[in-house]
């Protein structure tokens, strides 16, 4: 197919898509106007809602039900608890759930603690909006690009940079970094931390001019050191962004997929939770145990999801 | 979702801390922060500029020696460019049509959720109807949920259509036999054809529509939720419909919450791979570039010079888009979080 009939496709689209918003809107105002009150909310939120519930919330459901079944597409067989016991036995997916508690403890909480630092120390400089947008930069690159740049540093022969940099500090017979068990998870989880500090640092900087003038004074008053500062009145102060960000950084590692697809392709043992799914679904084509795999996903972001809940409830009962 | 910002959650009101201090507090500026700051601002630019510099080189210099080697012998060539978009050299194939790809799958599927989002936030918002709270929370709630979750159910509706208890609904249609004599004949009667949308960019529009929903519909609810609510009924008490007030009056006031939504859900689509990889077969027809770039990570992993040159062609994009639009950006991922 030429270019041009590609763009026109994608532009037909969307003539398609805003025309029936359109005759949408025109329907909902020349209605009778009783009818017309009670079709508004169905002609606002209606196509979002159709939407939502064929594309996750029905597949959702049906990829429950695919976990108690066989591995064919589509499965007749029912097998029970089979594809999770497989999950508790099978030695292979220990490592890769080794893995996934791996990043969810490594990479959320020092991707915030650098953002943080990062945030603390930027806001005492003077020109801080370039080195702000430098470390913010990587988060505009998707997770395949960041992963072939970091492959130019882990390329391992003479010509990548850590390669070089081990040379230099005289380990003469570095590994192949990417196949250097178990470490390769951390060289990858650097890639990941490149890309969230500077999500970190924009947040928590915000949150750190957001404190009051006062409260800084009187702790200068009161003749508190600047690390004194930094524990009793700053953590405390942006606590609440603290938590959102170190919560927001821990779905995104849970989520983690392309990292993974760009780089080792789950091989050297570097395997994590959503990125097997994917594997045991479109690669081994088994499709009960892919299902199982991401109904547990589902359960493991389950704790922040009622949390960002419980959340959201209080602030609006408060408003 | 694989974004860096899939789950953006809310902080506690009480606990809330005002973005902007009325006075700009007087700054205590520190010299070792600074160089702390641009020590490490030079470390987090480094690989990317390792990237540009190794796409630059001549394959010869790229198979021999380090990126950091040019400054000492630069030799300069755009012949990788030429290499991966002609599809010359050690690669067989021209990136051309995956990178035109990616802007076919992006204007839809960053516009269209963004006009549904806009509609919905706008009703949950402000028309009161029975169980807005709750599908407001259950919205809220969706935009955690991993993606891995829909994915194999929503290919299959895609590509077999809609089966239930072993009845077709879609493709809808009835068979019957009649008999005449000795001859049985079977008769059959589409209502609603459907061959699957296998091969071709509606797959991959419709899903990047329905998973980027929750957190475009999430993040204008929170700019339109705190419009003026007298300025509405005003327009009520004049007679205007709903759809006039949201025409006049709710998209120009959240021109901002929009455009940092829709920098949002661009870099989304864009940078996104599992939903390609799932959604789109993988051809020059219709899989955009992050999918051929893993492709080539395998096939090009020698060819260090042709890798970078297509990455840095992948990424240039979205980096033009963060930094004319940065304010933006970050404007609304404050909104999503940290809310003045």
């Amino acid at each position: 197919m030429s270019w041009p009939s590609k763009i026109g496709e994608a532009l037909l689209a969307l003539v398609v898509a805003f025309g029936v918003i359109a005759a949408l809107f025109y329907l909902g105002s020349i209605a009778p106007r009783r009818l017309r009150n009670r079709l508004v909310g169905v002609i606002f939120i209606g196509p979002a809602l159709l939407f939502i519930t064929i594309g996750l919330v029905i597949p959702a459901v049906r990829t429950f039900i695919l976990s108690f079944k066989g591995a064919d597409d589509p499965s007749h067989t029912w097998v029970g608890w089979a594809n999770y016991s497989w999950v508790i036995h099978d030695p292979d997916i220990h490592i890769v759930l080794r893995n996934t508690v791996l990043w969810i403890a490594i990479a959320p909480l020092v991707a915030t603690g650098a953002g943080l630092g990062l945030a603390v120390l930027i806001d005492k400089m003077k020109r801080e909006s370039i080195p702000k947008s430098l470390i913010f930069a990587p988060m505009a690159v998707s997770f395949v690009g960041a992963s072939i740049i970091w492959g130019v540093v882990y390329q391992h022969d003479q010509t990548g940079l850590l390669t070089a940099l081990a040379h230099d500090v005289g380990w003469n017979n570095p590994p192949f970094w990417l196949l250097w068990k178990p470490w390769n998870n951390l060289l990858l989880m650097v890639i990941l931390i490149w890309i969230e500090t500077g999500f970190a640092m924009v947040l928590l900087s915000a949150a750190i001019k957001g404190i009051p003038k006062d409260v800084i004074e009187a702790a200068e008053l009161d003749g508190a050191s600047g690390w004194q500062q930094f524990t009793d009145v700053t953590v405390p102060m942006i606590r609440p962004t603290l938590v959102v960000v170190l919560t927001t950084i821990m779905i995104a590692t849970l989520k983690l997929f392309d990292i993974i697809a760009a780089t080792t392709g789950g091989n050297y043992n570097t395997s994590v939770l959503s990125f097997e799914m994917y594997n045991q679904t479109f690669v081994i084509r088994n499709y009960g145990r892919g299902a199982a795999l991401a109904i547990i996903l589902f359960i493991a972001v389950t704790p922040v999801l009622l949390y960002n809940v419980r959340v959201l409830r209080r602030e609006r009962t408060i408003r | 979702m694989s974004t860096p910002v899939a789950g953006v959650a809310v902080v506690p009101p009480e606990e809330r801390i005002p973005v902007t201090p009325k006075e700009p507090r007087k700054k205590l500026t520190s010299r070792w922060a600074s160089l702390v700051v641009v020590v490490v601002t030079i470390l987090w630019t480094i690989p990317t500029f390792g990237l540009a510099i190794t796409s630059i080189r001549p394959k010869k210099d790229v198979t021999n020696s380090g990126w950091w080697e040019f400054f000492f012998h630069p030799h300069l060539t755009l012949n990788n460019y030429h290499d991966v978009i002609a599809g010359t050299g050690t690669s067989n194939a021209s990136i051309a049509p995956y990178f035109i790809n990616s802007i076919a799958i992006t204007i839809p599927a960053t516009l269209i959720p963004l006009a549904l989002g806009s509609m919905a936030a706008y009703a949950l918002a402000w028309v009161k109807f029975r169980g807005s709270t709750v599908l407001f929370f259950f919205i809220f709630a969706l935009q955690i949920v991993p993606l891995q979750l829909a994915l194999v159910p929503l290919l299959q509706l895609f590509s077999h259509g809609v089966h239930i208890g072993g009845q077709s609904i879609l493709p809808l249609a009835f068979t019957w036999t009649t008999h005449s004599g000795a001859v049985t004949q079977l008769h059959k009667l589409t209502l609603i054809p459907y061959h699957g949308l296998g091969g071709s960019f509606y797959p991959v529009w419709i899903a990047h529509t329905m998973f980027g929903l929750p957190l475009v519909i999430f993040l204008l609810h929170n700019f339109m939720s705190q419009l003026p609510g007298d300025l509405i009924e005003a327009a009520q008490v004049d007679g205007a419909s709903q759809f006039t007030i949201f025409r006049k009056i709710i998209l120009p006031l959240s021109t901002p919450a929009l455009a940092s939504v829709l920098i949002f859900q661009f870099l989304w689509v864009w940078n996104d791979l599992l939903v390609a990889l799932v959604f789109t077969d993988g051809t020059p027809d219709h899989s955009p570039i992050t999918a051929r770039l893993v492709q080539l990570t395998g096939s090009l992993g020698s060819s260090q010079e042709l890798l970078t040159a297509g990455a840095f062609i992948a990424i240039v994009v979205p980096l033009i888009v963060f930094f004319s639009l940065q304010r933006f950006f970050v404007r609304g991922l404050l909104a999503g979080s940290v809310k003045s």
